[in-house]
């Protein structure tokens, strides 16, 4: 899925001079193998002639499983026309074994296409097979390589992905948080930030758990969304430090007073909303400032408090009417 | 905590949004004839641009060279949605071809003699099935297919997408949704999936593509689709899974990825679907708030007068093969929780090209796009009906009636009609 990023890849225009691998005499045994696309492919491919060229003397080499050090060569060669082919890396990391090359300069020869295509599932997948063969020597090199990525790209899915596996792997967590805190200073709107930080609370073997850290964590979150309220990514932080302990959340009495102080300066705030609706949905006895700052809000006075927010939910967020207007049909009976 | 200037999110959101808004302010300031020329789908040109793709392709498609499977399905699909099919020759032409991409072990790949993957054999059983007829359904190697899944299954419980490829929430799609359709699913391959899957639920409430990564709509889309094909939809978090996917709509009236990332057409489809697949969990959904079995639940009022006698009468196949057949013929206990007209203004006003569809203003269209884009059309236009076959009503649709596209299963993005061709051919296997 998500092939779009595919396409999303700059096509490098450079000249390079180039000698036709035909003309090499290194490869003057090889007869290159072309492909097998039938008299009438469909989506057929107007491949330029060095594309061509490369493609088929891989072939030639993959078929005949030659994992030699000019084989070696020639997948650089397709990976630089193509790096979205899977099995050019695949028979990439078949050779590396087999030749036992110095793994450093793979990581180099992956930094090298890396910057330029920072999308590509392959590239990834590669440079954790690398990295996992290098170990922990490499896991701060790992680490700042994320970063400099997350400097273009903050929100980049696949590098935040090899972040995670390199602390869990491979180890480094003493700077995690601070760093997650260094991103969410830059940008308080970056959820991707967010769920690294939730991570690191959650699985830092420093921190000792989300028991330990979820006092600091509900005022960190807290101090956030007072900021910017309408910011999803904390209210979505500061439920998800609940998360499988429910009954909690409605007891923190932190949680309900912050929905307060919100909807007192910004009656119309859908995320306030929604949580002041889920702590109503987990038996929580709203206080008398909640009662008043919802009753503030909607005239509809016989309603029940949770259906009320319902009512106020589908005037101020329009976009999920309907969606609010079914959370109405399932407000567990009042005890 | 935040700095008081605008943040990188909040400026790119900011121009994206005010972009989509002076194209919605520039439509409905024109007059009514004008006005609703831009609601046309403009059909015909979508499908002339996909048919001249499927003959040829420049050399800027280089790039996808390991993905011509996924182009043939893209495409195919879409032709499809729009309600056509490809001449004969086409037709036998990329039946051909993708034999020559579908490995002697089992499985496609990117191309003639690439390795096996996962994603590229779903596209190529995709299409297959979109083409239809004997010689496209009978042209797969099912046997191969099953032990080709078989060996990508991982310790984990998921899958991996090619022999030493990576392990993630589309693998598990990808291998569950082509096992159901073929009509191989079985305990060997579902073992521990459910697990893996349940482990990304994300603490947002959607699903990532890995444990511990962040809330994603493709991945979304990936992991529920599969849980009710393996029929284990009931482990995952429904209500917070709702809530994550009904706020991913915005005020651009299309979906996001994620939470903070901008709006792009491809989510019509991966977030849109996840809101088509919820209207039929109903009852699991339900039992998960602790309603009880009487609590008279939010049905659809207009159109459905003998909802309940028709229900009772669905004819309820046994196995685990027959999830994705049974899913389609119940009905849908809810109506749609997301903006069907808001997204289809989106769809039409934002990612429509002269032909084809694209992510946002200012981007290029492509197959995929298009593709997904359409998918996510096709969604909205049948929220709305009880029964998967009937047809929606006018105000369903924005813009004119002829705009209505061709209903798709959504557990398998397939459409309806050749899926049920297809399931009806592999039943007898």
């Amino acid at each position: 899925m998500n092939q779009k990023v595919e396409f999303e890849v700059e096509e490098e225009e450079e000249e390079r001079s180039r000698i036709p691998i035909s003309e090499r005499p290194e490869w003057a045994d090889v007869r290159p193998l072309p492909q097998d696309d039938g008299p009438n492919p469909v989506v057929p491919i107007a491949y330029s002639d060095e594309f061509s060229e490369t493609m088929d003397f891989f072939r030639a080499v993959y078929l005949a499983d030659e994992r030699s050090a000019r084989a070696l060569e020639l997948t650089q060669e397709a990976i630089f026309l193509n790096s979205g082919n899977y099995t050019v890396w695949q028979f990439r990391r078949l050779i590396l074994e087999a030749l036992s090359v110095d793994l450093r300069e793979e990581l180099e020869f992956i930094d090298q296409i890396a910057k330029n295509n920072t999308k590509n599932y392959q590239i990834w997948h590669h440079r954790r097979w690398v990295a996992e063969k290098l170990g922990s020597n490499v896991a701060s090199n790992e680490l700042q390589f994320t970063g400099e990525i997350f400097s273009q790209d903050a929100k980049n899915y696949h590098a935040w992905s090899h972040r995670q596996w390199v602390l869990q792997t491979l180890g480094g967590w003493d700077d995690e948080l601070a760093y997650c805190d260094e991103l969410l200073q830059n940008d308080i709107f970056n959820n991707s930030a967010w769920n690294q930080r939730y991570f690191v609370v959650t699985k830092s073997p420093r921190l000792g758990g989300l028991e330990v850290t979820r006092d600091s964590e509900v005022a960190y979150a807290i101090k956030a969304i007072l900021t910017k309220p309408e910011n999803e990514s904390p209210w979505r932080y500061l439920r998800g430090l609940y998360k499988n302990d429910v009954n909690s959340i409605a007891n923190d009495p932190r949680v309900a007073s912050v929905c307060v102080d919100v909807l007192t300066n910004e009656k119309e705030c859908a995320h306030a909303l929604n949580m002041v609706l889920d702590l109503l949905c987990n038996h929580y006895q709203p206080s008398i400032e909640l009662k008043n700052a919802i009753d503030a809000l909607s005239d509809n006075s016989d309603l029940e408090l949770a259906k009320k927010v319902c009512s106020v939910l589908q005037l101020v967020d329009p976009m999920r009417a309907n969606y609010w207007e079914w959370r109405k049909t399932t407000v567990p009976a009042r005890d | 905590m935040a700095k008081m200037t605008a943040s990188k999110t909040q400026e790119e959101q900011w121009m994206v949004q005010n972009q989509v808004f002076r194209i919605y302010d520039l439509v409905y300031r024109l007059p009514p004839h004008a006005q609703s020329v831009n609601f046309e789908l403009r059909r015909d040109d979508h499908i002339e641009y996909l048919t001249r793709s499927l003959t040829q392709l420049g050399p800027n498609f280089t790039v996808l060279d390991a993905n011509r499977p996924w182009l043939c399905y893209w495409i195919i699909h879409s032709i499809a949605l729009l309600g056509d099919c490809v001449d004969d020759n086409l037709e036998s032409d990329a039946i051909d071809f993708l034999r020559r991409c579908q490995d002697p072990n089992g499985g496609y790949g990117g191309g003639p003699g690439q390795m096996p993957h996962l994603a590229t054999t779903y596209a190529a059983i995709n299409a297959l099935l979109t083409l239809g007829g004997h010689k496209s359904l009978s042209s797969i190697n099912r046997e191969k297919l099953y032990s080709f899944l078989l060996r990508m299954k991982d310790t984990s419980g998921g899958f991996r997408m090619h022999d030493g490829g990576e392990v993630d929430v589309r693998a598990c799609y990808t291998a569950i949704s082509v096992a159901s359709v073929l009509n191989i699913l079985d305990e060997r391959l579902t073992q521990n999936v459910g697990d893996y899957i349940i482990s990304c639920q994300t603490y947002e409430g959607g699903i990532s593509g890995e444990p511990g990564a962040e809330a994603h709509g493709g991945y979304t889309f990936c992991g529920l689709a599969a849980m009710v094909l393996i029929n284990e939809v009931h482990r995952l978090d429904l209500p917070g899974l709702i809530n994550w996917v009904v706020f991913r709509q915005g005020i651009e009236c299309g979906f996001q990825g994620r939470t903070n990332k901008l709006v792009d057409g491809c989510y019509s489809f991966w977030q849109g679907g996840v809101a088509a697949i919820i209207q039929r969990l109903h009852l699991m959904i339900k039992e998960q708030l602790g309603l009880s079995s009487t609590f008279k639940f939010d049905c659809i009022t207009e159109s459905d007068d003998d909802s309940s006698d028709t229900d009772r009468e669905k004819p309820m196949l046994e196995g685990l093969n027959n999830n994705g057949y049974n899913f389609i013929k119940g009905s849908k206990g809810m109506r749609p929780l997301f903006n069907s007209m808001a997204l289809q203004q989106y769809i039409l006003l934002c990612t429509q090209e002269e032909a084809g569809f694209r992510d946002k203003p200012g981007k290029r269209r492509d197959h995929y796009h298009t593709c997904y884009v359409l998918s996510g059309l096709s969604v909205c236009h049948h929220c709305n009906v009880k029964e998967a076959e009937t047809p929606p009503l006018p105000k369903d649709v924005m813009g004119p009636y002829s705009n209505l596209l061709e209903p798709v299963h959504p557990l398998y993005n397939i459409v309806l009609d050749k899926y049920y061709e297809a399931h009806e051919f592999f039943a007898r296997l």
